[in-house]
Protein backbone atom coordinates (compact mmCIF):
# COMPACT_ATOMS: atom_id res chain seq x y z
CA UNK A 1 0.00 0.00 0.00
CA UNK A 2 1.46 3.33 -1.02
CA UNK A 3 1.64 6.11 1.59
CA UNK A 4 -0.92 8.18 -0.34
CA UNK A 5 -3.46 5.36 -0.23
CA UNK A 6 -2.75 4.79 3.46
CA UNK A 7 -3.30 8.46 4.21
CA UNK A 8 -6.49 8.46 2.14
CA UNK A 9 -7.76 5.41 4.05
CA UNK A 10 -6.93 7.02 7.35
CA UNK A 11 -8.71 10.19 6.31
CA UNK A 12 -11.72 8.14 5.33
CA UNK A 13 -11.77 6.53 8.74
CA UNK A 14 -11.57 9.93 10.38
CA UNK A 15 -14.39 11.17 8.17
CA UNK A 16 -16.43 8.05 8.93
CA UNK A 17 -16.01 8.52 12.67
CA UNK A 18 -16.27 12.29 12.42
CA UNK A 19 -19.48 12.65 10.48
CA UNK A 20 -21.79 11.39 13.25
CA UNK A 21 -20.03 13.74 15.67
CA UNK A 22 -20.43 16.66 13.29
CA UNK A 23 -24.04 15.60 12.75
CA UNK A 24 -24.72 15.43 16.47
CA UNK A 25 -23.09 18.83 17.00
CA UNK A 26 -25.27 20.28 14.24
CA UNK A 27 -28.45 18.85 15.82
CA UNK A 28 -27.40 20.12 19.26
CA UNK A 29 -26.86 23.57 17.76
CA UNK A 30 -30.23 23.50 16.03
CA UNK A 31 -31.94 22.47 19.28
CA UNK A 32 -30.16 25.27 21.16
CA UNK A 33 -31.35 27.85 18.62
CA UNK A 34 -34.85 26.36 18.79
CA UNK A 35 -34.80 26.48 22.60
CA UNK A 36 -33.68 30.11 22.51
CA UNK A 37 -36.56 31.11 20.26
CA UNK A 38 -38.99 29.05 22.35
CA UNK A 39 -37.90 30.71 25.60
CA UNK A 40 -38.04 34.13 23.96
CA UNK A 41 -41.58 33.45 22.80
CA UNK A 42 -42.64 32.13 26.21
CA UNK A 43 -41.24 35.15 28.03
CA UNK A 44 -42.62 37.85 25.72
CA UNK A 45 -46.16 38.74 24.69
CA UNK A 46 -48.67 38.37 23.18
CA UNK A 47 -49.58 35.22 25.10
CA UNK A 48 -52.07 32.71 23.81
CA UNK A 49 -53.89 31.99 27.05
CA UNK A 50 -56.54 29.81 25.45
CA UNK A 51 -53.89 27.56 23.88
CA UNK A 52 -51.95 27.38 27.14
CA UNK A 53 -55.05 26.35 29.11
CA UNK A 54 -55.94 23.63 26.64
CA UNK A 55 -52.35 22.31 26.78
CA UNK A 56 -52.48 22.35 30.59
CA UNK A 57 -55.58 20.21 30.37
CA UNK A 58 -54.05 17.84 27.80
CA UNK A 59 -50.65 17.51 29.48
CA UNK A 60 -51.67 17.82 33.12
CA UNK A 61 -55.21 16.79 33.81
CA UNK A 62 -55.55 13.92 31.35
CA UNK A 63 -52.22 12.46 32.48
CA UNK A 64 -53.43 12.06 36.07
CA UNK A 65 -54.66 8.43 35.67
CA UNK A 66 -51.46 7.26 33.97
CA UNK A 67 -49.20 8.96 36.48
CA UNK A 68 -51.34 7.81 39.42
CA UNK A 69 -51.31 4.16 38.35
CA UNK A 70 -47.58 4.20 37.70
CA UNK A 71 -46.93 5.74 41.10
CA UNK A 72 -49.13 3.43 43.16
CA UNK A 73 -47.61 0.24 41.73
CA UNK A 74 -44.06 1.57 41.97
CA UNK A 75 -44.56 2.66 45.58
CA UNK A 76 -46.00 -0.73 46.46
CA UNK A 77 -43.21 -2.68 44.75
CA UNK A 78 -40.56 -0.45 46.30
CA UNK A 79 -42.00 -1.13 49.78
CA UNK A 80 -41.85 -4.90 49.24
CA UNK A 81 -38.28 -4.79 47.92
CA UNK A 82 -36.92 -2.56 50.65
CA UNK A 83 -38.68 -4.58 53.32
CA UNK A 84 -37.27 -7.93 52.16
CA UNK A 85 -33.85 -6.44 51.31
CA UNK A 86 -33.71 -4.51 54.56
CA UNK A 87 -34.52 -7.73 56.43
CA UNK A 88 -31.08 -9.06 55.53
CA UNK A 89 -29.55 -6.65 58.05
CA UNK A 90 -32.52 -6.19 60.36
CA UNK A 91 -33.46 -2.83 58.91
CA UNK A 92 -37.09 -3.54 57.99
CA UNK A 93 -38.26 -0.83 60.32
CA UNK A 94 -36.69 2.02 58.33
CA UNK A 95 -38.61 0.94 55.22
CA UNK A 96 -41.12 3.87 55.39
CA UNK A 97 -38.32 6.44 55.43
CA UNK A 98 -36.44 4.82 52.54
CA UNK A 99 -39.58 4.51 50.44
CA UNK A 100 -40.37 8.18 51.03
CA UNK A 101 -36.85 9.22 50.10
CA UNK A 102 -36.84 7.12 46.94
CA UNK A 103 -40.22 8.36 45.78
CA UNK A 104 -39.81 12.05 46.61
CA UNK A 105 -36.27 12.56 45.40
CA UNK A 106 -36.09 10.17 42.49
CA UNK A 107 -39.00 8.03 41.36
CA UNK A 108 -41.85 10.53 41.61
CA UNK A 109 -40.33 13.11 39.26
CA UNK A 110 -38.61 10.63 36.95
CA UNK A 111 -41.62 8.35 36.51
CA UNK A 112 -44.06 11.22 36.03
CA UNK A 113 -41.72 12.73 33.45
CA UNK A 114 -41.20 9.43 31.64
CA UNK A 115 -44.93 8.84 31.38
CA UNK A 116 -45.28 12.36 29.99
CA UNK A 117 -42.46 11.76 27.52
CA UNK A 118 -44.58 8.93 26.18
CA UNK A 119 -47.85 10.79 26.35
CA UNK A 120 -47.29 14.49 25.89
CA UNK A 121 -43.98 14.76 24.03
CA UNK A 122 -45.18 12.20 21.49
CA UNK A 123 -48.50 13.97 21.05
CA UNK A 124 -46.75 17.32 20.51
CA UNK A 125 -44.41 15.88 17.89
CA UNK A 126 -47.26 14.14 16.07
CA UNK A 127 -49.59 17.13 16.09
CA UNK A 128 -46.99 19.72 15.12
CA UNK A 129 -45.42 17.32 12.59
CA UNK A 130 -48.80 16.85 10.92
CA UNK A 131 -49.26 20.62 10.90
CA UNK A 132 -45.88 21.00 9.22
CA UNK A 133 -46.74 18.35 6.61
CA UNK A 134 -50.08 19.98 5.75
CA UNK A 135 -48.59 23.52 5.57
CA UNK A 136 -50.52 24.67 8.64
CA UNK A 137 -47.32 26.13 10.13
CA UNK A 138 -46.73 28.11 6.91
CA UNK A 139 -50.38 29.20 7.14
CA UNK A 140 -49.81 30.51 10.68
CA UNK A 141 -46.95 32.71 9.44
CA UNK A 142 -49.03 34.11 6.58
CA UNK A 143 -51.76 34.93 9.11
CA UNK A 144 -49.27 37.17 10.98
CA UNK A 145 -49.00 34.69 13.86
CA UNK A 146 -45.60 33.53 15.14
CA UNK A 147 -45.71 29.70 15.39
CA UNK A 148 -43.31 29.88 18.34
CA UNK A 149 -45.76 32.04 20.24
CA UNK A 150 -48.86 30.16 19.14
CA UNK A 151 -47.64 26.56 19.25
CA UNK A 152 -44.40 26.25 21.22
CA UNK A 153 -44.77 28.76 24.06
CA UNK A 154 -48.13 27.39 25.31
CA UNK A 155 -46.75 23.83 25.37
CA UNK A 156 -43.57 24.93 27.13
CA UNK A 157 -45.41 26.93 29.78
CA UNK A 158 -48.00 24.18 30.30
CA UNK A 159 -45.31 21.50 30.70
CA UNK A 160 -43.29 23.59 33.17
CA UNK A 161 -46.43 23.92 35.30
CA UNK A 162 -47.92 20.46 34.78
CA UNK A 163 -44.92 18.18 35.36
CA UNK A 164 -44.17 19.53 38.88
CA UNK A 165 -47.87 19.30 39.80
CA UNK A 166 -48.06 15.73 38.52
CA UNK A 167 -44.89 14.96 40.45
CA UNK A 168 -46.52 16.06 43.69
CA UNK A 169 -49.46 13.81 42.84
CA UNK A 170 -47.09 10.94 42.06
CA UNK A 171 -45.29 11.57 45.38
CA UNK A 172 -48.50 11.31 47.37
CA UNK A 173 -49.89 8.30 45.52
CA UNK A 174 -46.52 6.54 45.50
CA UNK A 175 -46.13 6.87 49.26
CA UNK A 176 -49.73 5.77 49.65
CA UNK A 177 -48.92 2.66 47.58
CA UNK A 178 -46.05 1.83 49.93
CA UNK A 179 -48.25 2.46 52.95
CA UNK A 180 -50.97 0.18 51.57
CA UNK A 181 -48.62 -2.75 51.12
CA UNK A 182 -46.95 -2.12 54.46
CA UNK A 183 -50.25 -2.10 56.29
CA UNK A 184 -52.12 -4.79 54.36
CA UNK A 185 -49.33 -7.25 53.59
CA UNK A 186 -46.43 -6.60 55.94
CA UNK A 187 -48.32 -5.90 59.13
CA UNK A 188 -47.13 -2.33 59.79
CA UNK A 189 -49.30 -0.13 61.99
CA UNK A 190 -50.97 2.48 59.74
CA UNK A 191 -50.32 5.38 62.10
CA UNK A 192 -46.76 4.44 62.97
CA UNK A 193 -45.90 4.13 59.26
CA UNK A 194 -47.32 7.58 58.57
CA UNK A 195 -45.64 9.10 61.63
CA UNK A 196 -42.29 7.63 60.57
CA UNK A 197 -42.70 9.01 57.06
CA UNK A 198 -43.89 12.49 57.99
CA UNK A 199 -41.42 12.87 60.83
CA UNK A 200 -38.54 12.02 58.53
CA UNK A 201 -39.27 13.94 55.34
CA UNK A 202 -37.82 17.46 54.98
CA UNK A 203 -39.04 20.14 52.59
CA UNK A 204 -35.96 19.79 50.40
CA UNK A 205 -36.84 16.15 49.66
CA UNK A 206 -40.01 17.38 48.00
CA UNK A 207 -38.53 20.61 46.64
CA UNK A 208 -35.59 18.99 44.88
CA UNK A 209 -37.95 16.56 43.16
CA UNK A 210 -40.23 19.38 42.07
CA UNK A 211 -37.31 21.40 40.68
CA UNK A 212 -36.20 18.36 38.71
CA UNK A 213 -39.75 18.00 37.43
CA UNK A 214 -39.77 21.55 36.09
CA UNK A 215 -36.56 20.83 34.18
CA UNK A 216 -38.11 17.63 32.81
CA UNK A 217 -41.12 19.68 31.68
CA UNK A 218 -38.78 21.87 29.61
CA UNK A 219 -37.22 18.77 28.06
CA UNK A 220 -40.57 17.17 27.22
CA UNK A 221 -42.01 20.27 25.55
CA UNK A 222 -38.82 21.20 23.68
CA UNK A 223 -38.22 17.69 22.31
CA UNK A 224 -41.86 17.28 21.27
CA UNK A 225 -42.03 20.67 19.56
CA UNK A 226 -38.56 20.51 17.99
CA UNK A 227 -39.08 17.13 16.38
CA UNK A 228 -42.56 18.11 15.21
CA UNK A 229 -41.29 21.37 13.69
CA UNK A 230 -38.48 19.67 11.81
CA UNK A 231 -40.55 16.69 10.62
CA UNK A 232 -40.39 16.11 6.87
CA UNK A 233 -41.45 13.39 4.49
CA UNK A 234 -45.17 12.92 5.08
CA UNK A 235 -46.70 10.29 7.37
CA UNK A 236 -43.43 8.41 7.83
CA UNK A 237 -41.72 11.63 8.81
CA UNK A 238 -44.36 12.29 11.43
CA UNK A 239 -43.90 8.77 12.79
CA UNK A 240 -40.15 9.28 12.95
CA UNK A 241 -40.60 12.63 14.69
CA UNK A 242 -42.77 10.99 17.34
CA UNK A 243 -40.23 8.25 18.02
CA UNK A 244 -37.37 10.76 18.21
CA UNK A 245 -39.33 12.96 20.59
CA UNK A 246 -39.98 10.10 23.02
CA UNK A 247 -36.49 8.61 22.88
CA UNK A 248 -34.64 11.92 23.15
CA UNK A 249 -36.91 13.14 25.98
CA UNK A 250 -36.37 9.93 27.93
CA UNK A 251 -32.59 9.94 27.57
CA UNK A 252 -32.34 13.64 28.42
CA UNK A 253 -34.57 13.11 31.45
CA UNK A 254 -32.19 10.45 32.81
CA UNK A 255 -29.10 12.51 32.03
CA UNK A 256 -30.46 15.72 33.55
CA UNK A 257 -31.76 13.72 36.52
CA UNK A 258 -28.25 12.56 37.30
CA UNK A 259 -26.84 16.03 36.76
CA UNK A 260 -29.34 17.71 39.08
CA UNK A 261 -29.06 14.95 41.65
CA UNK A 262 -25.30 15.40 41.81
CA UNK A 263 -25.78 19.16 42.20
CA UNK A 264 -28.37 18.68 44.92
CA UNK A 265 -26.54 15.88 46.75
CA UNK A 266 -24.54 18.27 48.89
CA UNK A 267 -27.62 19.70 50.52
CA UNK B 1 -47.60 46.31 -18.86
CA UNK B 2 -46.72 49.48 -17.01
CA UNK B 3 -43.10 50.49 -16.61
CA UNK B 4 -43.65 51.31 -12.91
CA UNK B 5 -41.90 49.10 -10.34
CA UNK B 6 -43.66 45.74 -10.27
CA UNK B 7 -45.73 44.83 -7.22
CA UNK B 8 -43.76 41.62 -6.84
CA UNK B 9 -40.53 40.51 -8.42
CA UNK B 10 -38.09 37.64 -8.34
CA UNK B 11 -34.55 38.49 -9.54
CA UNK B 12 -31.97 35.79 -10.25
CA UNK B 13 -33.78 33.73 -7.66
CA UNK B 14 -31.90 30.53 -6.92
CA UNK B 15 -33.01 27.82 -4.52
CA UNK B 16 -31.21 24.61 -3.70
CA UNK B 17 -32.13 21.69 -1.45
CA UNK B 18 -28.95 19.75 -0.76
CA UNK B 19 -27.48 18.87 -4.13
CA UNK B 20 -30.56 19.60 -6.21
CA UNK B 21 -31.09 23.06 -7.61
CA UNK B 22 -34.82 23.73 -7.86
CA UNK B 23 -34.70 27.35 -9.12
CA UNK B 24 -31.80 28.71 -11.15
CA UNK B 25 -31.48 32.49 -11.62
CA UNK B 26 -35.20 32.80 -12.11
CA UNK B 27 -36.62 36.19 -13.11
CA UNK B 28 -40.29 37.02 -12.92
CA UNK B 29 -42.46 39.98 -12.00
CA UNK B 30 -46.09 40.89 -11.51
CA UNK B 31 -47.55 44.36 -11.99
CA UNK B 32 -49.98 45.73 -9.40
CA UNK B 33 -53.56 44.69 -10.06
CA UNK B 34 -52.64 41.90 -12.49
CA UNK B 35 -53.32 38.20 -12.15
CA UNK B 36 -50.34 36.03 -13.05
CA UNK B 37 -50.60 32.26 -13.31
CA UNK B 38 -47.48 30.09 -13.14
CA UNK B 39 -47.87 26.75 -14.89
CA UNK B 40 -45.48 23.84 -14.97
CA UNK B 41 -45.11 20.13 -14.27
CA UNK B 42 -45.08 18.51 -10.85
CA UNK B 43 -41.93 19.10 -8.84
CA UNK B 44 -40.71 21.94 -11.08
CA UNK B 45 -40.55 24.36 -8.16
CA UNK B 46 -43.85 26.20 -8.44
CA UNK B 47 -44.61 26.00 -4.72
CA UNK B 48 -40.99 26.90 -3.93
CA UNK B 49 -41.36 30.02 -6.14
CA UNK B 50 -44.41 31.03 -4.15
CA UNK B 51 -42.79 30.35 -0.78
CA UNK B 52 -39.82 32.52 -1.73
CA UNK B 53 -42.22 35.39 -2.42
CA UNK B 54 -43.75 34.86 1.01
CA UNK B 55 -40.44 34.57 2.84
CA UNK B 56 -41.37 31.07 4.00
CA UNK B 57 -38.21 29.91 2.24
CA UNK B 58 -35.04 31.94 1.76
CA UNK B 59 -33.33 32.19 -1.62
CA UNK B 60 -29.76 30.86 -1.87
CA UNK B 61 -29.04 33.48 -4.52
CA UNK B 62 -30.79 36.52 -5.98
CA UNK B 63 -33.68 38.22 -4.26
CA UNK B 64 -37.41 38.70 -4.05
CA UNK B 65 -39.24 41.96 -3.49
CA UNK B 66 -42.86 42.62 -2.62
CA UNK B 67 -43.71 46.32 -2.45
CA UNK B 68 -39.99 46.98 -2.27
CA UNK B 69 -39.44 44.67 0.71
CA UNK B 70 -37.54 41.40 0.77
CA UNK B 71 -39.70 39.24 3.02
CA UNK B 72 -36.87 36.86 3.91
CA UNK B 73 -35.15 39.36 6.17
CA UNK B 74 -38.21 40.50 8.09
CA UNK B 75 -38.79 39.57 11.72
CA UNK B 76 -41.19 40.43 14.50
CA UNK B 77 -43.47 43.39 13.94
CA UNK B 78 -42.23 44.06 10.38
CA UNK B 79 -42.94 40.45 9.46
CA UNK B 80 -46.47 40.61 10.86
CA UNK B 81 -47.06 43.87 9.02
CA UNK B 82 -45.79 42.34 5.79
CA UNK B 83 -48.22 39.45 6.07
CA UNK B 84 -51.14 41.71 6.93
CA UNK B 85 -51.41 42.66 3.25
CA UNK B 86 -51.09 39.08 2.02
CA UNK B 87 -53.69 36.32 1.62
CA UNK B 88 -52.74 32.72 0.79
CA UNK B 89 -54.80 29.70 -0.22
CA UNK B 90 -52.55 26.68 0.31
CA UNK B 91 -52.61 23.53 -1.79
CA UNK B 92 -54.44 21.38 0.76
CA UNK B 93 -56.26 24.43 2.19
CA UNK B 94 -54.10 24.08 5.38
CA UNK B 95 -57.05 24.70 7.69
CA UNK B 96 -56.35 24.33 11.42
CA UNK B 97 -58.13 21.14 12.33
CA UNK B 98 -58.51 21.94 16.03
CA UNK B 99 -60.49 25.09 15.24
CA UNK B 100 -64.01 25.49 13.86
CA UNK B 101 -64.67 26.85 10.39
CA UNK B 102 -65.40 30.38 11.57
CA UNK B 103 -62.38 30.42 13.89
CA UNK B 104 -60.25 29.42 10.91
CA UNK B 105 -61.68 32.19 8.74
CA UNK B 106 -61.32 34.76 11.52
CA UNK B 107 -57.89 33.50 12.63
CA UNK B 108 -55.95 36.62 11.70
CA UNK B 109 -58.60 38.90 13.21
CA UNK B 110 -58.67 36.94 16.48
CA UNK B 111 -54.98 36.19 16.95
CA UNK B 112 -53.05 38.97 15.23
CA UNK B 113 -55.42 41.94 15.06
CA UNK B 114 -57.09 41.56 18.47
CA UNK B 115 -60.63 41.88 17.10
CA UNK B 116 -63.26 40.87 19.72
CA UNK B 117 -64.79 37.43 19.15
CA UNK B 118 -68.32 38.59 18.34
CA UNK B 119 -67.11 41.06 15.74
CA UNK B 120 -64.62 38.58 14.27
CA UNK B 121 -67.36 35.98 13.97
CA UNK B 122 -69.61 38.43 12.13
CA UNK B 123 -66.81 39.18 9.67
CA UNK B 124 -66.11 35.46 9.21
CA UNK B 125 -69.77 34.78 8.42
CA UNK B 126 -69.69 37.53 5.83
CA UNK B 127 -66.58 36.03 4.22
CA UNK B 128 -68.22 32.59 4.18
CA UNK B 129 -71.18 34.10 2.38
CA UNK B 130 -68.82 35.62 -0.18
CA UNK B 131 -67.48 32.17 -1.04
CA UNK B 132 -71.06 30.84 -1.19
CA UNK B 133 -70.95 28.70 1.92
CA UNK B 134 -74.01 28.43 4.14
CA UNK B 135 -73.58 30.06 7.57
CA UNK B 136 -74.60 26.85 9.39
CA UNK B 137 -71.21 25.24 8.67
CA UNK B 138 -69.51 27.99 10.71
CA UNK B 139 -69.39 25.81 13.81
CA UNK B 140 -68.31 22.64 12.01
CA UNK B 141 -64.73 21.39 12.07
CA UNK B 142 -62.72 21.25 8.82
CA UNK B 143 -62.65 17.43 8.87
CA UNK B 144 -66.44 17.45 8.49
CA UNK B 145 -66.22 19.26 5.13
CA UNK B 146 -65.57 18.02 1.59
CA UNK B 147 -62.35 18.99 -0.20
CA UNK B 148 -64.13 21.63 -2.26
CA UNK B 149 -65.71 23.18 0.81
CA UNK B 150 -62.34 23.20 2.60
CA UNK B 151 -60.85 25.13 -0.33
CA UNK B 152 -63.67 27.65 -0.06
CA UNK B 153 -63.06 28.07 3.66
CA UNK B 154 -59.37 28.55 2.85
CA UNK B 155 -60.33 31.20 0.31
CA UNK B 156 -62.58 32.94 2.85
CA UNK B 157 -59.66 32.93 5.34
CA UNK B 158 -57.36 34.42 2.68
CA UNK B 159 -59.68 37.31 1.79
CA UNK B 160 -61.27 38.14 5.16
CA UNK B 161 -58.77 40.88 6.03
CA UNK B 162 -58.89 42.38 2.50
CA UNK B 163 -55.29 41.78 1.42
CA UNK B 164 -53.77 43.57 -1.53
CA UNK B 165 -52.05 40.52 -2.92
CA UNK B 166 -53.44 36.98 -3.06
CA UNK B 167 -51.54 33.73 -3.62
CA UNK B 168 -53.16 30.48 -4.74
CA UNK B 169 -51.24 27.20 -4.72
CA UNK B 170 -52.99 24.72 -7.02
CA UNK B 171 -56.50 25.86 -6.07
CA UNK B 172 -58.26 23.22 -8.20
CA UNK B 173 -55.98 20.22 -7.71
CA UNK B 174 -57.89 17.25 -6.33
CA UNK B 175 -61.32 18.68 -7.10
CA UNK B 176 -63.91 17.35 -9.56
CA UNK B 177 -64.44 19.58 -12.65
CA UNK B 178 -67.60 21.18 -11.28
CA UNK B 179 -66.08 22.09 -7.89
CA UNK B 180 -62.95 23.24 -9.73
CA UNK B 181 -65.04 25.50 -11.94
CA UNK B 182 -66.77 26.93 -8.88
CA UNK B 183 -63.44 27.67 -7.17
CA UNK B 184 -62.08 29.33 -10.33
CA UNK B 185 -65.17 31.55 -10.52
CA UNK B 186 -64.88 32.47 -6.85
CA UNK B 187 -61.21 33.37 -7.26
CA UNK B 188 -61.96 35.62 -10.23
CA UNK B 189 -64.79 37.15 -8.19
CA UNK B 190 -62.71 37.89 -5.11
CA UNK B 191 -59.69 39.21 -6.99
CA UNK B 192 -61.99 41.60 -8.85
CA UNK B 193 -63.88 42.62 -5.69
CA UNK B 194 -60.67 43.41 -3.80
CA UNK B 195 -58.96 44.88 -6.86
CA UNK B 196 -55.83 43.06 -5.74
CA UNK B 197 -52.81 41.48 -7.38
CA UNK B 198 -52.92 37.70 -7.72
CA UNK B 199 -50.29 35.01 -8.21
CA UNK B 200 -51.55 31.50 -8.82
CA UNK B 201 -49.85 28.20 -9.42
CA UNK B 202 -51.50 25.41 -11.31
CA UNK B 203 -51.03 22.61 -13.77
CA UNK B 204 -54.70 22.88 -14.73
CA UNK B 205 -54.87 24.81 -18.03
CA UNK B 206 -58.60 25.51 -17.77
CA UNK B 207 -58.01 27.09 -14.40
CA UNK B 208 -55.00 29.01 -15.72
CA UNK B 209 -56.99 30.48 -18.61
CA UNK B 210 -59.91 31.38 -16.32
CA UNK B 211 -58.06 33.18 -13.56
CA UNK B 212 -54.97 34.55 -15.34
CA UNK B 213 -54.38 37.81 -17.19
CA UNK B 214 -50.95 36.43 -17.94
CA UNK B 215 -49.35 33.03 -17.90
CA UNK B 216 -45.74 32.09 -17.21
CA UNK B 217 -44.36 28.63 -17.65
CA UNK B 218 -41.77 27.33 -15.19
CA UNK B 219 -39.50 24.54 -16.33
CA UNK B 220 -36.18 23.28 -15.06
CA UNK B 221 -35.79 26.13 -12.61
CA UNK B 222 -36.52 29.03 -14.95
CA UNK B 223 -39.35 30.78 -16.77
CA UNK B 224 -39.36 29.39 -20.32
CA UNK B 225 -42.38 31.29 -21.69
CA UNK B 226 -44.63 34.15 -20.80
CA UNK B 227 -47.79 35.29 -22.59
CA UNK B 228 -51.54 35.73 -22.66
CA UNK B 229 -53.97 32.88 -21.94
CA UNK B 230 -55.23 33.16 -25.54
CA UNK B 231 -51.73 32.45 -26.87
CA UNK B 232 -51.32 29.16 -25.02
CA UNK B 233 -52.53 27.08 -27.97
CA UNK B 234 -50.39 28.87 -30.55
CA UNK B 235 -47.34 29.86 -28.53
CA UNK B 236 -44.84 28.19 -30.86
CA UNK B 237 -42.87 27.39 -27.68
CA UNK B 238 -41.94 23.69 -27.58
CA UNK B 239 -42.36 23.43 -23.77
CA UNK B 240 -45.79 25.07 -23.80
CA UNK B 241 -46.87 23.00 -26.82
CA UNK B 242 -45.94 19.80 -25.09
CA UNK B 243 -47.65 20.88 -21.84
CA UNK B 244 -50.85 21.89 -23.66
CA UNK B 245 -51.03 18.72 -25.73
CA UNK B 246 -50.02 16.52 -22.81
CA UNK B 247 -47.48 14.49 -24.79
CA UNK B 248 -45.15 12.30 -22.74
CA UNK B 249 -42.41 12.49 -25.36
CA UNK B 250 -40.69 15.78 -26.12
CA UNK B 251 -38.30 18.15 -24.40
CA UNK B 252 -39.83 17.44 -21.02
CA UNK B 253 -39.77 13.97 -19.55
CA UNK B 254 -42.79 13.11 -17.40
CA UNK B 255 -42.14 13.36 -13.67
CA UNK B 256 -42.10 9.78 -12.45
N1 LIG C 1 -38.62 21.93 2.18
C1 LIG C 1 -38.07 21.17 1.20
N2 LIG C 1 -37.00 20.40 1.47
C2 LIG C 1 -36.43 19.66 0.50
N3 LIG C 1 -36.83 19.62 -0.77
C3 LIG C 1 -37.90 20.36 -1.10
C4 LIG C 1 -38.58 21.19 -0.14
N4 LIG C 1 -39.59 21.82 -0.75
C5 LIG C 1 -39.56 21.41 -2.04
N5 LIG C 1 -38.56 20.55 -2.24
C6 LIG C 1 -38.19 19.94 -3.54
O1 LIG C 1 -38.17 20.94 -4.52
C7 LIG C 1 -38.74 20.48 -5.72
C8 LIG C 1 -39.87 21.40 -6.17
O2 LIG C 1 -40.94 21.32 -5.25
P1 LIG C 1 -42.29 22.12 -5.43
O3 LIG C 1 -42.00 23.57 -5.58
O4 LIG C 1 -43.16 21.73 -4.30
O5 LIG C 1 -42.88 21.55 -6.79
P2 LIG C 1 -44.24 21.91 -7.50
O6 LIG C 1 -43.86 22.56 -8.79
O7 LIG C 1 -44.93 20.60 -7.75
O8 LIG C 1 -45.01 22.81 -6.61
C9 LIG C 1 -39.21 19.06 -5.48
O9 LIG C 1 -38.24 18.20 -6.00
C10 LIG C 1 -39.24 18.96 -3.98
O10 LIG C 1 -38.94 17.65 -3.57
MG1 LIG D 1 -46.71 22.48 -5.41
Amino acid sequence: MSPAVAIARAMNTVAYLGSPIVGAARVAGAIAVFAGRALGAALSGPRFVRQTMSQLLAIGFYSLPVVGLTAVFTGAALALNIFSGGGRFNAEQVMPQIVALGILRELGPVLAALMLAGRASAAMAAEIGAMRATEQIDALETLSTDPFRYLVAPRLIAAIIAVPLLTVVADIIGIAGGWLVAVQVLGFSPTVYLRNTLGFVVAWDIGSGVIKAAAFGVIIALMGCYHGFTASGGARGVGRATTHAVVSSAILIFAVDYLLTSLFAHR
Amino acid sequence: MSRATPKLQWRNATKRFGDTTVLRDMDLDVAAGRSLVIIGGSGQGKSVTLKLALGLLTADGGWVSLDGQNPAGLTGRARRAFFSKVGVLFQGAALFDSLTVWENVAFRLLNADGVPRAKARAKALLALEQVRLRPDIADHYPSQLSGGMQKRVGLARAVVAEPDILFFDEPTTGLDPISAGAINALIVDQVKRLGCTAVSITHDLVSAATIGDEIAMLHDGAIVWRGQPADLESSGNPYVDQFVSGRADGLMAPAL
